[in-house]
C-alpha cells in the first residue's frame, strides 16, 4: 500500500486534485474507506453488500483498516460497531435489504448513543418473495431512526457521499450515524466514472474526545455515569429523559445541513430550475429523471429535475422553493410503497400537484418511457408515437 | 491511565461530592481489596434497586470488589436484573441492546486495543440466562469462537426475572413457569461444557456461598482473558421472587443448590494453569 498522509479534512474533501477512474459502485465505496483512515470495519456478508466488505477486508489485509472481522450475523455486526465506537474507534459497516432489517434494532439505537459511524446500505428487495434484486424499500425503515440518510445515484455520488460521511457524522454538532445508500447491483456492480481524492492522502484520525458524549475508555470521567439511572427514578422521569434526548438525536440530524452543504454542495440538485413539470427523485431514479429531462427537452417540453440527495435531514425548504412554481410533480421510485412521494407530498402546499409514480420494484429497472407517460399526462397530451431516444 | 481520571485536582476535594471523595481515598481504586474485608472499604457499588434478599445483588457486589483493576475495567449489560445495580457502579458501564452483550464487548475490547496497545483495558460482560444463552446465544458463542480476549459472567437466575417469570433455556426441566404452563419440556442447557468446547480458556461453575471463593474466580477469569482469551463463569443467583425463596433461606438454598448441581467447577487450559501458578505464588503481581 502506498503510504498515506494524513490531510485537512476540507482539503481533502473539496480542494485535493482527483484522478479520474472507471470503477463499480462497490469499488467507489471502499475507495472511499481507504481515505478514511477508518480503524475498524465489521463485516456481514449479504448480496449485493457482499463486494464492499470484501473489498474492504482486502484493504485490512493491505494495512488501511487497523482492524476486520467477520461478525456472527447483522446484529452481532451492528452491536460490534456499536461498541467499537464506544471505544473510541472509527468504524465502518454496510449491509443490504433483509440484512438491514436484521441489524435495524442496533442501528436504530446508534443515533441516542451519539454513535458517528457510517453504514454502507446497498439496497435489495426485503419482502417475500425472495429476490436479490435492487429495491429501496429498506429506506423507508432508516427515516425514522434518527440518523443522516444519503441516497446516492451513481458510483460518483457514492464515492463522495461516503468520504463525506465520516467527516459529517463527527462532527461535533452533528455526532450521529450516516447511511449512504444506493440501489444494489444497478450501482454497486455497475461501472462508472469517479473522480477520486489521491490514494496516498487520508482524513485525519477520528478524535474521540472532540464529542458531546465522550467514549468509554476508563480515560475521562465520570467514573460513576449512571448514579440515578432514569429507568429506575421513575416511569416519568424515563420518559421525559427519552424525551429529551430524542429531540436533540433529531436536533442533530438538522445541524447535519449545514455540512451537507458544505460537502455535498447542498441537500438537492435542480435542473432546469425554470421548468413547468418536475420530475423528483433520488438515487438511481434521479438518473432516470436526468434522462425524462433529456427527453423531453428533445420534445420541446419544459421539464425539469430535483434530485434529492439527504433525504435524512429532509430538505423541505429547498424542495418548496424548487418547486414553488411547479405544475406537477412526478416522484419516480424504486419500491412499491413510494415513501419519497409521501414526503415531498407532506412539505409541498397544494400537494396534489404531486404524482406518486411511476415505481418500480422487485429489482426491475425503471424505463424512461414510464416517466415520459407521467409528463404526457402532467401536461394534458395524447401521445401515440414511441419518444424520440 | 484509569488511575488519573479518578483522581481530584488539587483544591477541588471541598467542591466534590462526598461519595466521590470517598471512593478516592477509602476505595478500590489504585488498591487490591480483600472481600474478606467488604464493609470496610468503600464500594464500588452500593445503592441498588434489586429485590431484598437478592442473591445477584450480592454476587454483584463480591464482584465489583474483586476486579483486579477496577479503574481500568468497562462492564457490559443487557437488560434485565443485573444491570439495575450494574449501572449504579463506579465503573463504566455500557447497556445495549438485549442480548447483544458479546457482540458489543467484541467491538469495544478490539477499539480498546487498537487506540491503547501498550496498556491493559479489561472488559466484562455480566448478564443473565436469556441475555447471554438465549436472546444472545449467537452472539455469545461467536465471541467465543473468534477468542476475544474478554470475561463472560452468567448471573443464572434460571427465569426471566426482570419480565416477570417466564422460563428460559436456563431454567430446570420440568419446573412450572409462566410461559411454561405444563412444565418446563427440555433440560438445563449446559453452559460450561458449551464454552470449554467454544473455545474459552478459563471456565468456573459456582453457587455463591463463598465470598473468598468467588473473588478468586473472577480475578483469574479477568486475568486469563486479559492475557490468552474468552473466559467464562456460569453463576447460580437465585431469583427469590419468581422461585418463591424467603429472603431469609436464599443462602440456604445456595447452599442447597451448590450440594446438588452447583457444585464448585473450574476448568483451564495448559497455558493459563502455568500462568497461574506463577502469578500467584507472587501475589503481589496480580495487578498489573
Amino acid at each position: 500500500m502506498p503510504e498515506q498522509r494524513v490531510v485537512d479534512a476540507d482539503y481533502l474533501l473539496l480542494e485535493a486534485p482527483r484522478e479520474r477512474k472507471f470503477i463499480t459502485g462497490a469499488q467507489a465505496m471502499a475507495e472511499a474507506v481507504k481515505r478514511a483512515n477508518v480503524d475498524i470495519a465489521i463485516a456481514y456478508p449479504i448480496t449485493p453488500q457482499s463486494e464492499v466488505m470484501h473489498l474492504v477486508g482486502d484493504l485490512w489485509a493491505q494495512g488501511y483498516l487497523k482492524d476486520y472481522y467477520r461478525a456472527e450475523e447483522e446484529y452481532g455486526a451492528m452491536s460490534a460497531i456499536a461498541g467499537a465506537v464506544r471505544g473510541g474507534a472509527r468504524a465502518f459497516s454496510a449491509t443490504s435489504g433483509p440484512g438491514l432489517l436484521r441489524g435495524i434494532e442496533a442501528i436504530a439505537s446508534w443515533p441516542g448513543h451519539r454513535i458517528p459511524a457510517v453504514l454502507g446500505v446497498l439496497t435489495r428487495v426485503v419482502n417475500a418473495p425472495l429476490s436479490i434484486q435492487p429495491d429501496n424499500v429498506e429506506i423507508a425503515y432508516l427515516l425514522n431512526c434518527g440518523m443522516v440518510v444519503l441516497h446516492a445515484e451513481n458510483q460518483q455520488d457514492v464515492f463522495d457521499f461516503t468520504l463525506a460521511s465520516f467527516v459529517i457524522s463527527e462532527k461535533v454538532d452533528v455526532y450521529i450515524p450516516v447511511a449512504v445508500c444506493t440501489e444494489g447491483f444497478f450501482v454497486t456492480h455497475a461501472k462508472g466514472y469517479v473522480n477520486m481524492t489521491p490514494e496516498d492522502m487520508k482524513l485525519p484520525p477520528r478524535d474521540p474526545y472532540k464529542a458531546p458524549v465522550p467514549p468509554t475508555d476508563c480515560e475521562i470521567p465520570p467514573a460513576r455515569i449512571q448514579r440515578d439511572a432514569p429507568v429506575q427514578k421513575s416511569n416519568f422521569m424515563s420518559y421525559l429523559i427519552h424525551a429529551v434526548w430524542q429531540q436533540e438525536v433529531w436536533s442533530s440530524n438538522i445541524r447535519a445541513m449545514k455540512y451537507i452543504y458544505k460537502y455535498l454542495g447542498g441537500p438537492i440538485e435542480v435542473v432546469n430550475p425554470d421548468a413547468e413539470v418536475f420530475v423528483v427523485a433520488s438515487g438511481c431514479a434521479a438518473a432516470q429523471g436526468r434522462e425524462a429531462v433529456r427527453y423531453a427537452q428533445m420534445e420541446g417540453l419544459n421539464v425539469g429535475l430535483v434530485k434529492v440527495k439527504s433525504i435524512r435531514p429532509f430538505p423541505e425548504k429547498e424542495i418548496r422553493e424548487a418547486l414553488s412554481k411547479a405544475k406537477a410533480v412526478i416522484v419516480p421510485e424504486h419500491n412499491i410503497v413510494g415513501w419519497l412521494a409521501r414526503e415531498v407530498k407532506a412539505v409541498l402546499p397544494n400537494n396534489d400537484r404531486v404524482i406518486g409514480g411511476p415505481r418500480v420494484y422487485g429489482g426491475m429497472t425503471l424505463p424512461v418511457e414510464l416517466i415520459m407517460e407521467k409528463v404526457y399526462d402532467a401536461f394534458g397530451i395524447k401521445k401515440q408515437k414511441k419518444v424520440v431516444v | 491511565m484509569g488511575l488519573e481520571y479518578v483522581r481530584i485536582s488539587p483544591g477541588f476535594e471541598r467542591y466534590m461530592p462526598k461519595d466521590y471523595v470517598d471512593l478516592v481515598k477509602y476505595g478500590q481504586f489504585g488498591r487490591q481489596m480483600d472481600v474478606q474485608q467488604l464493609g470496610q472499604f468503600k464500594e464500588l457499588v452500593e445503592e441498588h434497586p434489586m429485590c431484598a434478599g437478592c442473591f445477584m445483588a450480592y454476587f454483584i457486589r463480591v464482584f465489583y470488589a474483586a476486579l483486579p483493576n477496577p479503574e481500568d475495567t468497562i462492564v457490559i449489560g443487557t437488560a434485565g436484573c443485573a444491570r439495575l445495580a450494574l449501572s449504579q457502579a463506579a465503573v463504566p458501564f455500557i447497556y445495549g441492546n438485549y442480548g447483544d452483550t458479546n457482540a458489543v464487548a467484541s467491538g469495544l475490547k478490539r477499539a480498546l486495543t487498537i487506540r491503547f496497545p501498550d496498556k491493559v483495558k479489561d472488559v466484562v460482560v455480566m448478564a443473565g440466562d436469556g441475555g447471554l444463552i438465549d436472546i444472545g446465544f449467537g452472539m455469545t458463542m461467536h465471541s467465543w469462537f473468534r477468542r476475544e480476549k474478554f470475561t463472560t459472567i452468567m448471573v443464572d437466575n434460571e427465569v426471566y426475572g426482570n419480565t416477570g417469570g417466564q422460563e428460559s433455556g436456563m431454567s430446570p426441566k420440568g419446573v412450572q413457569l409462566k410461559m411454561a404452563p405444563k412444565g418446563k419440556q427440555f433440560d438445563k442447557i449446559n453452559a460450561v461444557e458449551l464454552a470449554k468446547v467454544a473455545g474459552c480458556v478459563y471456565v468456573a461453575k459456582l453457587a455463591p456461598t463463598n465470598p473468598k471463593r468467588i473473588a478468586k474466580t473472577i480475578r483469574r477469569a479477568v486475568l486469563a482473558a486479559r492475557h490468552f482469551g474468552p473466559t467464562f463463569i456460569h453463576a447460580y443467583t437465585s431469583c427469590n421472587i419468581e422461585y418463591s425463596i424467603p429472603t431469609e433461606k436464599v443462602l440456604e438454598d445456595a447452599r442447597k443448590r451448590e450440594k446438588q448441581d452447583f457444585g464448585f467447577y473450574e476448568w483451564m487450559t495448559d497455558e493459563v494453569k502455568e500462568y497461574f501458578e506463577e502469578l500467584e505464588r507472587k501475589p503481589e503481581e496480580v495487578r498489573t
